[in-house]
């Protein structure tokens, strides 16, 4: 399925969040990200349940520098 | 009388920035040498497997600090709540640094998303810092959300410039006297720390001035000396400027003295 992550175009066969951040390398509770998808806030503990569909588009954010 | 955020009491009133430092050890060892107890930090997209933000983290943790996440380059009420949302499960603070920013030329606040967002975020249990400007009714608007600390900017970010507007600025502390006031932005020089201090605002926010100092340990310690000279002064009672001279000096008694003499 062809869906955006971080704005950039990818394929996935993942069918839920949790899958596709873990075939990302994502795949540790421990691993500090948050994720959004379609511009909405998907909490650690609802990406298992959040299914993906085709043209989605997902953010995978982490701690950085800031002012 | 000691700062205090959201029923957080802070040692310094000097709230510091992580970007833009020459390595992360500088960054340390400046955020240590200006006494800072709050800093500000951001989310950003991460590449995969490259693990940046994990050592990112782990580099904040050693600070000991208080963490003030930011929305910067958030242009829309969506997109800053939803980095808002995003930014409280990375750092595991509900404190947020909300901008919602106009125009990438002047970084200017987009003020009707500020108040719209800083709503929605109060109401879903967030302490939100607006990035503002100075203007009253905006202030108003913010408090009535829920606001309890307000950032007016001092000048555009990254510009150094200092206060482009002084005059209203001392209006918005007459006009808040009992809400902690943060001049965010705009701060190039110890001495513009050293005058918001003076004006009796509760704190400075800054990053540029500090990071790209030539020695940015050292120019960490200028702010925090300079922020506590100015805060003294305030507490201490300025004196109210005068339009023509005064001696100081005793005139009475002085030698050679003649009644005509006296203008």
């Amino acid at each position: 399925m062809k869906i955006s992550v971080n704005g950039e175009a990818a394929e996935t066969q993942a069918k839920n969040l949790q899958e596709l951040c873990a075939a990302l390398g994502h795949g540790h509770w421990q691993d500090r990200i948050a994720t959004a998808l379609n511009g909405d806030f998907v909490s650690v503990l609802a990406r298992i349940g959040t299914r993906l569909n085709e043209h989605d588009s997902i953010e995978i954010v982490t701690p950085r520098q800031g002012g | 009388m000691t700062l205090e955020f959201y029923g957080k009491k802070l040692g310094s009133r000097l709230l510091i920035g992580t970007a833009l430092y020459p390595s992360p050890k500088i960054l340390c060892d400046a955020v240590n040498a200006s006494g800072s107890k709050l800093v500000t930090v951001s989310v950003r997209r991460e590449a995969a497997r490259e693990r940046a933000g994990q050592g990112f983290w782990d580099l904040i943790k050693q600070l000991d600090v208080f963490v003030l996440p930011n929305t910067a380059g958030c242009k829309t009420v969506k997109e800053a709540v939803t980095t808002a949302q995003m930014a409280r499960e990375l750092f595991e603070t509900n404190w947020i640094k909300l901008e919602v920013i106009a125009n990438d030329d002047t970084l200017q606040p987009e003020i009707f998303g500020l108040v719209e967002a800083a709503r929605i975020l109060n109401d879903d249990g967030f302490k939100v810092f607006p990035y503002m400007t100075e203007d009253l009714g905006l202030a108003e608007k913010l408090v009535g959300s829920g606001c309890e600390v307000l950032m007016p900017w001092g000048a555009p970010i990254g510009s150094g410039q200092g206060f482009a507007n002084p005059l209203a600025l001392t209006t918005m502390r007459a006009y808040f006297p009992n809400i902690p006031l943060v001049i965010d932005a705009g701060i190039g020089a110890p001495s513009h720390a050293a005058r918001a201090m003076e004006m009796g605002y509760d704190a400075v926010l800054l990053n540029t001035a500090i990071a790209k100092a030539g020695d940015p340990v050292k120019m960490g310690r200028a702010f925090a000396r300079a922020i506590d000279a100015g805060r003294l002064a305030y507490e201490s009672g300025l004196m109210e400027p005068r339009d023509m001279a005064s001696p100081s000096t005793p005139v009475a008694g002085t030698p050679f003295f003649k009644i005509g003499d006296a203008s």
